[in-house]
C-alpha cells in the first residue's frame, strides 16, 4: 500500500483528473504524437518554439493516470526553457522514474514521480509525454512509440 | 454430479467429479505470494498454467527419450517418434477430427491461421476476392488476411457485433457473397468472451460453398469441441492457451482441402524424395511439419490433452460458467464498474473498465494485491475502437480458479477506487 501511495500521489492524481495546458494549440510550430502500443495510451504534444525557447506548450490526447499527470506536469515545467534545458530536463525525470538516481532537486514538482521507480511496468506511462516532446523538439514526423 | 471413489478395500467415499481445491495442487506455479498477497492468476486468456503431468512430460523427454524423429533407426529415436505421433492421435481424439492426418503440428494458432492464408489462401484467393472475418476477431485472425488481401488485390470484410458483443448474423450472412472465398472466425473471443455460433456460420459459408476457418485458441480450453459437428473446414489451436506448453498448437484442416494445398514451409521432413530437377512431397500431415519440429512440447501438448480428458471437459466447462456467472455479479455490484461483452453465449471471460479509471492503473493496483489481469486492448483493437474505449481490464478463468479467488478480485477493484480517489 505504501508503495502504491508512493506511486499514485495526490499531486499526481490530481493533474491526472485536471490536466494543465490540455488541448491542441493549432499555432503550434511543433508537434509530435506519442503512442504506448501496450495499453493505448497516445498523446500529441504541441510547442511553439521562438529563438530556441519554448514558448508555448499545450498536449492532448488519452491515458492513465501516469501518463496523463506526466503530460500535464512536464508542461508547466516546460514553459519558458529552452531546447537545451528541456533535454536536460528530460534526463534528469528519466533517471528519477527509473531509479538511476539524479538530483531530484532540479526537478522541482516532478519530483513526485520518484515512486514511478517502484513500478517498472510504469516507466513508459511516465515518459509517453516526455519522448513525444522530443521528437516534437527535433522535428520528427512520425508519432513516437514506446514499442 | 458425483462420483463414488474407492479409496481403499476397506472406505468408501463421495467426491465432486471437479474438486477445484483438489485440482489446484496439480499446479505449483500458484502455490506462492505475490508483493506478500497469494496469487490470483487471472489472465488465462493470454495463457494457462501448467499441471506438474506437463513439466514432467517435457523434463522426462529430456532425461531420458530425447532423438530426432521419424528416420532414426535406433531405440531413443523410436521412442521419441512413438511419443510424438501419440500426441497426434490424442489431439485427433480430442476435437474428434476424422483422420489423425488431419492435425499438423505448428508452434500455435497464429502459425496455423498464416498457414492457411498463405497455402489455401494464396491459391484461391484473387483480385477483387473476398476474405470475410468478424469485428470480433484477434489481430492473429486479422492481420494474417489482410497482408493476403493486400497481396492480391483483395479484400478484407467485417462482420459487425451489437452492443453485446454478438455477432450480428444477418448482417454477416449479406456479407457473404460469390466474391468470398474464404471465412474466417474466432469460436470464443479473447477479449469479450463471446462464444460465436460456428455451425450457423459453417451453414450459411457452405451453402455458398466457402469453406470456414476456425480461430479456437480460446475455446478448446473451455468446451468441448467436436470439429466434424461444427462442419468447420480448418480449425487453429494454440498448446499454451490448454494447459500446455508454449510453442506448439496445431491446425485441423479437412483432408482433403489439405491434399489441394501447396506446401507452407520447404525443408526436411515434408518430402518423400528430393533431387535437383524435382521434389516430391510428403503425404499428410507431414508435407506441412517441414524441419525438425518441436518435439519435447509436442508431447507434453499431450500430456495436457490427457490431463484435460481425465478432468473432462464438460466439468470444466461447468466450474468455468459458475464462477464466471459469481463474478459477473459481484463486479457489477460495485458502483462504477462496467462489464464490456454481455453475450448471451458467453465464457471464461470478463472485460471491464472503470469510470475515469485508465485500466493500466486499475492493473498495477490488482497487482499489487497479488491479483494477475491483463490490461490493453487484448490484441483486439478493432473491438475496442468498436466501444470507443483505449482499453478494458480483463480477468480470464481458468479450471484452477475459485470463488474466493473471485472474492480478492471484487476486494481488489474495490481498492483501485480507493486509491484513484
Amino acid at each position: 500500500m505504501q508503495e502504491l501511495r508512493e506511486l499514485y500521489q495526490e499531486t499526481i492524481l490530481e493533474h491526472s483528473r485536471k490536466p494543465r495546458n490540455y488541448g491542441e494549440l493549432p499555432s503550434a510550430n511543433h508537434k509530435a504524437e506519442g503512442f504506448n502500443p501496450l495499453c493505448g495510451d497516445h498523446y500529441t504534444v504541441f510547442l511553439n518554439v521562438k529563438d530556441g525557447a519554448i514558448t508555448e506548450i499545450t498536449f492532448h490526447g488519452a491515458g492513465c493516470a501516469i501518463s496523463k499527470a506526466s503530460a500535464s506536469m512536464m508542461t508547466q515545467s516546460l514553459k519558458g526553457k529552452s531546447a537545451q534545458e528541456a533535454e536536460a530536463l528530460f534526463g534528469q525525470f528519466h533517471d528519477l522514474v527509473t531509479g538511476n538516481g539524479g538530483q531530484p532537486e532540479k526537478l522541482g514538482k516532478l519530483a513526485v514521480f520518484a515512486g514511478v521507480s517502484e513500478f517498472p511496468l510504469r516507466v513508459k506511462c511516465a515518459t509517453l509525454a516526455w519522448h513525444a516532446m522530443r521528437a516534437a523538439l527535433h522535428g520528427d514526423q512520425d508519432a513516437v512509440s514506446t514499442e | 454430479m458425483s462420483t463414488v471413489v474407492k479409496t481403499s478395500p476397506h472406505e468408501t467415499r463421495t467426491m465432486p467429479a471437479f474438486d477445484v481445491y483438489r485440482v489446484r495442487k496439480d499446479f505449483p506455479i500458484l502455490h506462492q505470494t505475490v508483493h506478500g498477497k497469494p496469487l490470483v492468476y487471472l489472465d488465462n486468456a493470454a495463457t494457462t498454467q501448467k499441471p506438474q503431468a506437463v513439466i514432467d512430460a517435457i523434463t522426462h523427454y529430456y532425461r531420458t527419450d530425447n532423438s530426432n524423429i521419424h528416420r532414426g533407426v535406433h531405440v531413443l529415436s523410436e521412442r521419441a517418434t512413438e511419443a510424438y505421433e501419440k500426441t497426434r492421435l490424442a489431439a485427433q481424439k480430442f476435437i474428434n477430427a476424422a483422420d489423425s492426418r488431419e492435425i499438423i503440428f505448428l508452434r500455435g494458432t497464429t502459425e496455423a491461421i498464416n498457414l492457411v492464408a498463405q497455402t489455401y489462401g494464396r491459391k484461391h484467393v484473387g483480385a477483387g476476392d473476398e476474405v470475410l472475418v468478424t469485428n470480433m476477431e484477434h489481430h492473429s485472425n486479422i492481420v494474417p488476411w489482410q497482408m493476403l488481401c493486400e497481396e492480391k488485390g483483395a479484400k478484407l470484410r467485417v462482420g459487425p457485433i451489437n452492443e453485446h458483443g454478438e455477432l450480428l448474423l444477418d448482417e454477416f450472412e449479406k456479407l457473404l457473397g460469390p466474391k468470398t472465398k474464404i471465412v474466417a472466425v474466432g469460436h470464443l473471443s479473447n477479449a469479450l468472451g463471446t462464444i460465436n455460433p460456428i455451425k450457423q456460420i459453417v451453414g450459411m459459408a457452405h451453402a455458398r460453398n466457402v469453406p470456414v476457418l476456425v480461430d479456437g485458441a480460446q475455446a478448446v480450453p473451455r468446451m468441448p469441441v467436436d470439429v466434424q459437428d461444427l462442419d468447420c473446414d480448418f480449425y487453429a489451436v494454440s498448446g499454451h492457451k490448454m494447459y500446455g506448453p508454449t510453442g506448439i498448437g496445431f491446425l485441423y484442416g479437412k483432408a482433403e482441402l489439405l491434399e489441394a494445398m501447396p506446401p507452407y514451409q520447404g525443408g526436411g521432413d515434408m518430402i518423400a524424395s528430393v533431387t535437383f530437377d524435382k521434389t516430391v512431397y510428403n503425404r499428410l500431415p507431414y508435407k506441412f511439419e517441414a524441419g525438425t519440429p518441436n518435439i519435447a512440447d509436442t508431447i507434453a501438448l499431450g500430456a495436457a490433452i490427457e490431463y484435460l480428458n481425465q478432468l473432462d471437459l464438460k466439468n470444466i466447462e461447468k466450474h468455468e460458467a459458475a464462477l464466471l456467472d459469481y463474478a459477473t455479479g459481484q463486479v457489477q455490484e460495485i458502483s462504477g464498474v462496467s462489464v464490456v461483452g454481455t453475450a448471451q453465449e458467453k465464457a471464461g471471460v470478463l472485460s471491464f473498465v472503470m469510470d475515469d479509471i485508465h485500466p493500466h492503473d486499475i492493473g498495477t493496483i490488482l497487482d499489487s494485491e497479488g491479483i494477475a489481469v491483463r490490461t490493453g486492448h487484448h490484441c483486439a483493437q478493432p473491438v475496442m475502437q468498436r466501444y470507443q474505449i483505449p482499453a478494458t481490464a480483463r480477468a480470464s478463468f481458468g479450471l484452477y480458479n475459485t470463488r474466493e479467488e473471485v472474492d480478492a478480485l471484487a476486494r481488489g477493484i474495490r481498492k483501485v477506487k480507493e486509491v484513484m480517489g
